[in-house]
């Protein structure tokens, strides 16, 4: 059974997202990283990328795969986090304190097509 | 409906992944996980269910030359006890299988041991080359199970362990029998390692034991990038009906001098002529990693090749790959660059074992 934190809103590409003001924060979720196993990489954008809701940002990969990270608001990259990008097990350790982005968000009411916690526990159980 | 080994039930128990590959269902990796798994065969032991293996027996009076007739490697070269590696070539020189002969300890005995996809295959391509062969053959595939114990550690865990004394006195590529069970100092990660061929009760208690004792389980994901680092060729990827050994490298393993063998003629126009594509190792100047499939290039961007396997190497910690690429391009140190998700990555031709085996001979 995976971990999913109260609070945080949810793609059903499984990633994860905190609101910050008109800043989110994204990581993905435990279920995708238990799926993917060892994540060995991380293949991140560059700060003031412009990405779209639904648009590819970069990927994670473990030792045998590459899935794609989808970006679940518009906007504009602020930050990466470095820390993963130098240790991706990060990732794998505790998913949700170790984020991948920030953006910037264009259109904060894009947040309501997102789950929540208990609409994201119903795809991943 | 994937086929099960006599060991999937303990699978399930220990919590592995599960995934079919070559009809069966197997473990890719347990809770440990793949870099653990991988770290625990490289540094001290680790055990594989490697079950799905094909085991095909060959007995009759003409036994030997026809063993030499459907492999490339020279049987006769071999004395009893020996096991060589080798492949089943079509006349055109491309792949049927590759394979381990084991010779036996009586005349005119054999074991045959192909890989779990190519069973079928391989039992009808052997009865469909035995006409005017006086032999017997006998695929036991579904009889026996078989363990991997691989590691710097599985002399130990072999001897004393499983109170296996005698494999301590076996040298690489030999074996000895014991009543119900083979004993072979084999393996496919690079590492010292046995293989132990026993019926399917028999398989079933050395796995406990083995697990009693505290042996890392692992499974097809590690032994997948274990065969990479050292630079071995999976059936499929690195060899198949379109790449043959003389492309992937392998030559050493075809005995040209022997007086015939299927598909000798066809090697030794490729040896002489050269072939278009050569199988080379490849490193990534860059932590992205090459996957199978992503497209290999000249700097000017000219596709020349494509990846076979590739992953970032969990021993050596360096983005590494096969890599089948056009011939005029597959020099040591000559400049490539790979396709990664749209982006280039510099990339250089390098030698194919990535890794120093720790073989004992």
């Amino acid at each position: 059974m995976s971990k999913i934190i109260e609070g945080l809103l949810y793609s059903e590409s499984h990633e994860w997202v905190k609101i910050d003001g008109n800043v989110a924060i994204i990581g993905v979720s435990d279920f995708a990283q238990s799926e993917l196993g060892d994540i060995t990489y991380v293949d991140m954008p560059s700060d003031g990328d412009e990405i779209e809701k639904g648009g590819e940002f970069g990927a994670l990969e473990s030792v045998k795969t590459a899935a794609d990270l989808y970006s679940p608001v518009s906007g504009t990259v602020v930050a990466t986090n470095r820390a993963v990008e130098d240790d991706p097990s990060l990732i794998n350790a505790d998913p949700y304190t170790n984020w991948i982005i920030k953006i910037e968000m264009s259109d904060k009411g894009e947040c309501n097509s997102l789950l929540d916690a208990a609409a994201y526990a119903q795809i991943v159980k | 409906m994937d086929k099960l080994t006599c060991l999937h039930d303990s699978h399930v128990a220990l919590g592995a992944v599960m995934s079919p590959f070559a009809g069966f269902d197997m473990p890719i990796r347990y809770p440990a996980g793949i870099i653990a798994e991988h770290n625990a065969v490289r540094t001290k032991v680790g055990m594989f269910d490697v079950s799905h293996m094909g085991e095909i027996f060959v007995d009759g009076p003409d036994a030997t030359r026809f063993v030499n007739h459907i492999f490339t490697n020279d049987i006769t070269k071999a004395a009893a006890g020996e096991i060589l590696y080798g492949m089943m070539l079509y006349p055109d020189g491309g792949v049927v299988d590759d394979l381990l002969v084991y010779k036996g300890f009586t005349p005119e005995h054999y074991l045959l041991v192909v890989n779990a996809a190519n069973i079928d295959k391989d039992y009808e391509w052997l009865l469909g080359n035995a006409e005017g062969f006086d032999v017997v053959l006998d695929n036991q595939s579904e009889s026996w199970g078989q363990i991997a114990i691989q590691g710097p550690e599985s002399e130990d865990v072999v001897t004393r362990v499983l109170g296996i004394p005698a494999a301590a006195g076996l040298r690489f590529y030999t074996y000895f029998e014991m009543p119900g069970m083979i004993v072979s100092r084999t393996g496919y990660t690079g590492e010292d390692g046995f293989e132990i061929y026993a019926p399917v009760e028999k398989t079933r208690a050395l796995w406990q034991t083995l697990l009693d004792a505290g042996v890392q389980p692992c499974g097809l994901g590690c032994r997948d990038t274990l065969r990479f680092e050292a630079g071995l060729p999976l059936y499929g990827d690195e060899l198949s009906a379109e790449i043959s050994p003389v492309m992937a490298g392998l030559s050493i393993f075809c005995k040209l001098d022997k007086e015939e063998f299927i598909g000798k003629e066809a090697l030794l126009e490729q040896k002489a002529g050269g072939t278009a594509r050569k199988l080379v190792g490849i490193e990534v100047l860059d932590r992205a990693i090459p996957r199978a499939g992503y497209s290999v290039e000249t700097p000017e961007a000219e596709v020349v090749g494509v990846v076979t396997t590739g992953y970032r190497s969990i021993t050596l910690d360096r983005s590494l790959a096969f890599a089948l690429v056009d011939s005029a391009h597959a020099a040591l140190g000559t400049a490539l660059q790979v396709r990664i998700r749209n982006k280039v990555f510099p990339a250089q031709v390098i030698k194919k074992r990535f890794y120093q085996t720790n073989y004992k001979k």
